[in-house]
């Protein structure tokens, strides 16, 4: 897409968010105000679940050179889709940039945002929204070329560094630089592929974001090994689904198909092995597979949703191996907390 | 014409009626229609406005300007005024504004020259020199801004870094963080010249003024150098030696990553003043090429006749009467520039756009901030047309 599509986008976008607070009749045709009706009700009318994704990230949301949707946020829209549908390919995705992604959500131009956001109070208050759950454990980091001989973040004392405005990110450079005493020159440009191109054409000394991002960058150019990852994480970002506040219905069925792709990974269940597991004696895979119980029907899914989801994405660790590992990210915090003392951990299916 | 007579218009008016309550009453025809249609829009702005604020409320999203209060935290690059992160979101809108009125005014003062020089190049007997100036007008005209800002930006982009920066005369260091000049240490006595020089430049344009009166009155001609160069040069240097003559060069130099010290024009800023100048100044050339086109031959050929030489015949008389024709296009031309300037965030240069956008998007006050860039355009806007406005009335052909 030409770079001047998005930025005709993104001005109208937020123009489009005024629209559509003020004008009830676009409001409700896109989608139910959230007192009454709900989200949920709403895609299951549409057929079609339209799901917020980043618009280029290596890993995470990036289209293959068949133009479908390729990464881990892109595998949570299809696992949300197939919980409802019971089919992964009635999903629509749409790019959206860091400064457009919430009012994206707000105006009810996407039903959940699967996209690299940070869960923090005034975004989980002020902003609107609600953060289902954190599917990926992240903190912010610097990678600067290999050439400029530098080896930790402290030294970055009179660097020019790109950021990506709009981002929690940016707030965290300022907050970083102010308590460590460091003087720095930001470059702030909002598209990812611009960013990423003026931090390669060395208008920066340093580029800024999650490490997950910087990795997948790092990957995605032509001799990584020009590139190095500082060793300094300096904050934490939990990067959430996220969905629209008051709207909890919906939110519970985002959470709980992130559940379950931790707890298909607890108890072995894999994309290949899904169907013999419904003969496993365990009454937790028993209830989760909806062999007994009505755990689905408890979220108003079918309930088979969790063989429809396993069987479209794979558990947790499969989607992970299949999109993040080949770029080099590791589970790290992202492991599972019962066999691996990691952060990801689901409450019981009961 | 004497106080005793009457305008005839109001003998004939017709005699005034008491309101009669019907619909052939013109009168009454008038107000009812004018109450339908204000009481239309009022009732469509009511609308709109319970709307949004039920939605909002439905939405739980916090609603008001008290967010402009609160620290920022986003760093900025570029600000005339002295601006930290931990300042409030309405000291970085204002660095905003201020970075839009930077590109904006410089790039309407370069564009006009460079507009005019090319128009006149373009009306000019030189065959290269008039083709020229076609080809540039053509090819600039027809391609999208944006565009050539993402192109200049990627030329800039494409310079050496500064470790191996271009350095053609000594203190000047063209790089890929942009361009480093000397600069004086900025001192008060520096600020006091710039003063005397402001005003010095008042009382010259008034004493001009006067003197031109004079000499309608009197037909002697008053020379007015004597007394500009004695407001604009002499008053300020002697200013700037009694407060101790500072002179202290800040020279830019490598220091750890960048240039520390002197004068920077950041990549951002340049793409962006050169694509808005480059596109804008070849309106401008055709406005003004139209202006002087629009003069009859014959005004040329009297004022020669007359005996004044080229340069009175064009600044006298012919200018004058383009001018006339090319200020209500040219008012359109800067009112295009200040709104074209938007287009920096696809570049990065911070303007009053970019940090309202992160604003909203940190505060998620989308309707607020919207608000507050229409209302910086619309004032921006107002002002130019405004002035331009008076200026036209000024110049606008005196009948006698």
């Amino acid at each position: 897409m030409p770079p001047f599509g998005l930025s005709i986008a993104r001005a109208m976008g937020a123009a489009a968010l005024g629209l559509a607070l003020a004008l009830p009749g676009v409001a409700q045709a896109q989608q139910a105000p959230a007192a009454n009706a709900n989200t949920f009700d709403a895609v299951r009318a549409r057929g079609q679940l339209v799901c917020g994704v980043n618009t280029g990230l290596a890993g995470f949301a990036q289209p293959d050179s068949q133009g479908v949707w390729r990464g881990f946020d892109a595998e949570y829209c299809r696992a949300i889709t197939a919980a409802i549908f019971g089919d992964p390919s009635k999903v629509r995705f749409v790019p959206t940039t860091a400064q457009v992604r919430f009012t994206a959500l707000q105006s009810g131009e996407v039903d959940v945002l699967s996209r690299n956001t940070t869960w923090t109070l005034s975004r989980d208050t002020a902003l609107g929204l609600d953060f289902a759950a954190t599917n990926f454990f992240d903190g912010q980091g610097f990678m600067v070329k290999t050439a400029l001989g530098v080896k930790s973040a402290k030294e970055l004392e009179g660097a020019t560094i790109c950021v990506q405005p709009g981002t929690t990110t940016e707030q965290n450079l300022s907050d970083w630089a102010r308590a460590n005493r460091i003087r720095f020159t930001p470059v702030v440009i909002e598209r990812l592929e611009e960013i990423v191109g003026a931090f390669v054409a060395g208008r920066c000394d340093a580029y800024t974001t999650d490490v997950s991002g910087l990795a997948a960058t790092r990957s995605a150019q032509p001799k990584p090994d020009d590139y190095v990852i500082l060793p300094e994480v300096i904050s934490k970002e939990p990067l959430a689904l996220g969905v629209r506040q008051g709207d909890a219905r919906f939110a519970d069925v985002v959470r709980w198909t992130h559940f379950l792709l931790l707890s298909a990974e607890e108890f072995g269940i894999t994309q290949g092995n899904v169907d013999q597991m419904a003969n496993d004696p365990r009454p937790e895979v028993q209830r989760m597979l909806g062999r007994n119980g009505e755990l689905g029907k408890m979220l108003g899914l079918d309930n088979l949703w969790a063989v429809n989801v396993i069987k479209a994405v794979g558990n947790y660790a499969e989607l992970f191996d299949r999109t993040l590992k080949p770029i080099g990210i590791q589970r790290g915090p992202n492991a599972l907390w019962t066999t691996q003392g990691g952060l990801q951990y689901s409450p019981p299916f009961r | 014409m004497s106080q005793t007579t009457i305008d005839p218009r109001s003998l004939r008016a017709p005699p005034r009626r008491p309101l009669r309550l019907s619909w052939s009453d013109e009168r009454v025809r008038a107000i009812v229609w004018q109450i339908l249609v204000v009481g239309l829009l009022g009732a469509i702005v009511w609308w709109l406005w319970s709307n949004t604020v039920h939605n909002l409320e439905v939405r739980r999203i916090a609603t008001g300007f008290g967010f402009l209060n609160r620290e920022a935290g986003l760093p900025i690059a570029e600000n005339l005024i002295p601006y930290s992160p931990t300042d409030t979101y309405f000291r970085a809108l204002l660095i905003g504004l201020l970075n839009t009125l930077k590109v904006a005014v410089v790039g309407i003062i370069l564009a006009t020259v460079f507009g005019t020089l090319i128009g006149i190049a373009r009306l000019s007997k030189n065959w290269l020199l008039s083709k020229i100036a076609g080809v540039y007008i053509e090819v600039i005209r027809d391609l999208p801004l944006l565009l050539q800002l993402l192109f200049w930006y990627a030329i800039l982009q494409g310079l050496p870094g500064p470790r191996q920066a271009l350095h053609p005369v000594g203190g000047v260091f063209l790089s890929n963080r942009g361009l480093k000049l000397p600069w004086i240490e900025w001192q008060d006595a520096h600020s006091y010249a710039l003063l005397a020089f402001a005003l010095g430049a008042v009382f010259t344009w008034f004493y001009r003024r006067d003197a031109i009166r004079k000499r309608i009155a009197d037909g002697r001609p008053r020379p007015v150098w004597p007394v500009a160069l004695g407001c604009l040069v002499v008053l300020p240097v002697a200013i700037w030696a009694a407060a101790g003559a500072p002179w202290t060069v800040d020279w830019p130099e490598l220091r750890g990553f960048n240039f520390r010290g002197g004068l920077n024009m950041s990549p951002e800023y340049f793409a962006l003043l050169l694509g808005l100048t480059t596109y804008t100044a070849g309106f401008i050339a055709e406005i003004v090429r139209a202006g002087i086109l629009a003069v009859p031959h014959g005004q040329w050929e009297a004022a020669q006749a007359l005996g004044l030489r080229p340069g009175q015949v064009l600044k006298q008389v012919v200018l004058p009467q383009a001018l006339r024709v090319i200020i209500p296009p040219m008012t359109s031309q800067y009112l295009n520039i200040t709104k074209n300037s938007s287009l920096a965030v696809a570049i990065g240069y911070q303007d009053i756009v970019s940090i309202a956008n992160t604003t909203l998007n940190q505060t998620g006050q989308a309707i607020e901030g919207i608000a507050i860039i229409m209302v910086v355009y619309l004032s921006i806007s107002l002002s130019i047309s405004l002035f331009m406005n008076w200026y036209n009335a000024k110049i606008a052909l005196v009948e006698r």
